[in-house]
């Protein structure tokens, strides 16, 4: 077994543009996919997913660099030379065939003796309960259904890999939640190394042991949800993954943990630390999460405790708006901007709403390590 | 769907418009059986023009050469057709607009000046006209329709389930008979179905590249009726919709098995 189940080195693609001219789906990417892995490519639409995941299939070629599965460069392996199996996004099953002929197809296509197959194909099934539906043609299956056999369709050839493109793009809420459990445990049942597109960043945080998040061709981060959540690498993932206010502003000073950032249009400074390398004077955007500020009024203040840390400041509320578990609140932080701060309901008043009045003078605080400095992008 | 009548007005405007297209094929088989020899007045019943019909040497001939003419050709051009149509939507090359439209070229000429140009065509490459160039030229009459039936068809015809199949491990020729060719049959079968029954009518073209010994039947009728329609025409006439008739029955059995039901 080699070092990685899946890499891309370097893989560009290009595809020509109808118009003239070109266009790059998939722009230098390098990836590399651990054996048994839950690994996911996020972004936005058109930036690429999609393409990256035809071509380890290999319904497309790059245009350069080189797709290894296993270890084994693919150049151009043929789909059903590979030890690899999709799940499209629309479901592309077989509809003139039963959902038994269905799963059975790619055991098949092996040459599988008829009694091992039906033992598989019952097994692949159950797993997925649909026990009992084998006689049925798929259109007499709810859209669930119809997902989980192309789920089992894939899953009976035993791949390596498996690849999934928006599975549960298809589904309603409700049953896309409950799916991405039933996936994540049946992805550890079955150790299956899944590679797994969505442009849902939810989906995404809550299933994946790694996460690669791409943006027009590019793959700008790749780590673990709770590094692409709490440390972003730029703006682009910042913004996409989760809720975010940005703040501009300048270096004033570093030192080896924190940096601190003069704000433009006030006097106010922030102190956050630096993901990236930045020197004196340079534009950032600052990055702080809605859910990593408080609000406070100035009792502290007034019984002669000085809040004795950066990163507190004056502010006057703007509007509020209660959801149930939070409270979700508009500030003024001066100088013309205007932050999100969600506050968690974990008292049961009656009045929070009468708590934070529109037009109060309060006060905010974060913490430095939940102050994001980023570099302003080009 | 609502199970609502239509009204009264609707229901009798309905009616004569069947009645508009089927009485005259009705007085045609009735007068089959009718023992006058002119189609004029019904006199009594009678088998007579049938007996007739299957003794005559002639008819017998014309209709084994219309047969052998209309599978061979839909056979042929079905395949042709179908291909031309796969080709179409897959692929996107130069030329691609004239390729289309050109196909379609055939369908709109008048016959009689397709028929004259399969003629001289035959003729400068020396073929002796005969049962091979009527099955020639009815597979090239064919095959735009065939190809237009199937296009209506692959409109969208999911690419992916072609992928899905080659992902599973099955190479380009195992994924077209598994995968593509049930997937499309229905509109194959309509495509077949159609060229089977131009090739059985058709007249003009046939009249044009047909040779000694190679009369269809189209052409047998055209002799028989040049001075007078006689009861034995009215039974090969009403023996042939009997056939298409049937022909029309086992394509929609055909379709309807094919195609599952959308209920759940
Ligand atoms: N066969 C193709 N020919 C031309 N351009 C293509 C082709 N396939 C993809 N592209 C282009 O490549 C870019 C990336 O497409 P891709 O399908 O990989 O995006 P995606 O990330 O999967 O988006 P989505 O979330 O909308 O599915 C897009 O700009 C798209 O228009
Ligand atoms: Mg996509």
């Amino acid at each position: 077994m080699s070092q990685f189940a899946v890499e891309l080195r370097d893989v560009v693609k290009r595809f020509p543009n109808p118009g003239g001219g070109e266009i790059t789906a998939v722009n230098h990417a390098t990836l590399q996919i651990n054996h048994g892995e839950f690994f996911s490519l996020l972004g936005p639409s058109g930036c690429g997913k999609t393409t990256s995941l035809r071509m380890v299939a290999g319904f497309e070629w790059p245009t350069s660099g080189e797709i290894f599965i296993d270890g084994k460069p693919m150049g151009r392996t043929p789909p059903f030379l590979r030890p690899v199996n999709t799940v499209f996004q629309s479901y592309a099953l077989f509809q003139h065939m039963t959902i038994f002929q269905n799963v059975a197809f790619g055991l098949e296509m092996e040459g599988v003796s008829r009694e091992e197959t039906r033992r598989r194909v019952e097994a692949a099934l159950e797993m997925v309960q649909l026990t009992g539906m084998g006689s049925r043609k798929p259109r007499q299956l709810s859209g669930g259904q119809q997902q989980r056999v192309a789920l089992a369709r894939a899953l009976v050839k035993r791949p390596a890999v498996l690849l999934l493109d928006e599975p549960l793009g298809a589904l309603d809420l409700k049953l896309r939640k409950e799916m991405q459990l039933e996936l994540k445990a049946l992805q550890e049942q079955v150790g299956i190394t899944f590679i797994y597109v969505t442009h849902d960043q939810e989906e995404a945080l809550t299933m994946s042991d790694r996460i690669a998040v791409m943006n027009k061709g590019n793959v700008l981060q790749i780590g673990a949800p709770v590094e692409i959540y709490e440390r972003p690498n730029c703006r682009f993932v910042a913004d996409f993954i989760g809720e975010t206010n940005f703040l501009f502003g300048k270096v004033k000073a570093i030192d080896p943990d924190f940096v601190i950032v003069s704000l433009h249009g006030s006097e106010r400074e922030l102190v956050g630390i630096p993901l990236g390398k930045f020197y004196s004077g340079q534009e950032v955007v600052v990055s702080v999460r809605p859910e990593k500020m408080r609000i406070f009024d100035d009792t502290p203040l007034k019984i002669g405790v000085t809040p004795n840390q950066p990163n507190c400041f004056p502010i006057r509320i703007i509007n509020t708006m209660y959801i149930g578990s939070d409270t979700r609140i508009v500030i003024d932080f001066g100088g013309g901007t205007q932050l999100k701060v969600w506050e968690q309901n974990h008292l049961s008043t009656l009045d929070t709403l009468a708590y934070y009045a529109p037009g109060q003078e309060l006060w905010v605080t974060m913490r430095p390590e939940n102050v994001l400095i980023l570099p302003q992008e080009e | 769907m609502s199970e609502k009548k239509p009204a009264l007005w609707l229901r009798i405007y309905a009616l004569l418009a069947y009645a508009y297209i089927y009485f005259p094929i009705l007085i045609l088989i009735i007068f089959s059986f009718n023992t006058q020899k002119i189609n004029v007045r019904w006199e009594g019943f009678t088998l007579q023009w049938y007996k007739v019909l299957f003794n005559d040497q002639n008819v017998i001939l014309a209709t084994r050469n219309t047969l052998i003419i209309a599978f061979t050709s839909t056979i042929i051009s079905t395949v042709i057709g179908t291909l031309a149509a796969l080709a179409l939507q897959r692929y996107r090359f130069p030329g691609y607009g004239a390729a289309e439209s050109l196909l379609y070229v055939p369908v709109i000429i008048p016959e009689v000046v397709m028929g004259i140009s399969l003629l001289a065509f035959f003729a400068s490459i020396g073929l002796t006209l005969g049962l091979g160039t009527i099955t020639l030229s009815h597979i090239a009459f064919n095959i735009p329709f065939v190809t237009l039936v199937v296009r209506a068809r692959l409109h969208g015809f999911d690419k992916s389930i072609e992928e899905a199949a080659m992902d599973l491990g099955a190479n380009e020729l195992t994924t077209f008979w598994r995968v593509t060719l049930p997937t499309i049959m229905p509109g194959v079968l309509s495509g077949a179905l159609l060229a089977f029954t131009l090739s059985l009518d058709d007249y003009v073209i046939t009249y044009f590249t047909a040779g000694p010994g190679s009369t269809t039947l189209p052409l047998r009728i055209f002799s028989m009726v040049r001075f007078a329609v006689t009861p034995e025409v009215n039974a090969l006439s009403t023996l042939w919709v009997l056939t298409v008739f049937i022909v029309l029955l086992i394509g929609q059995i055909a379709q309807r098995s094919q195609s599952p039901q959308q209920t759940r």
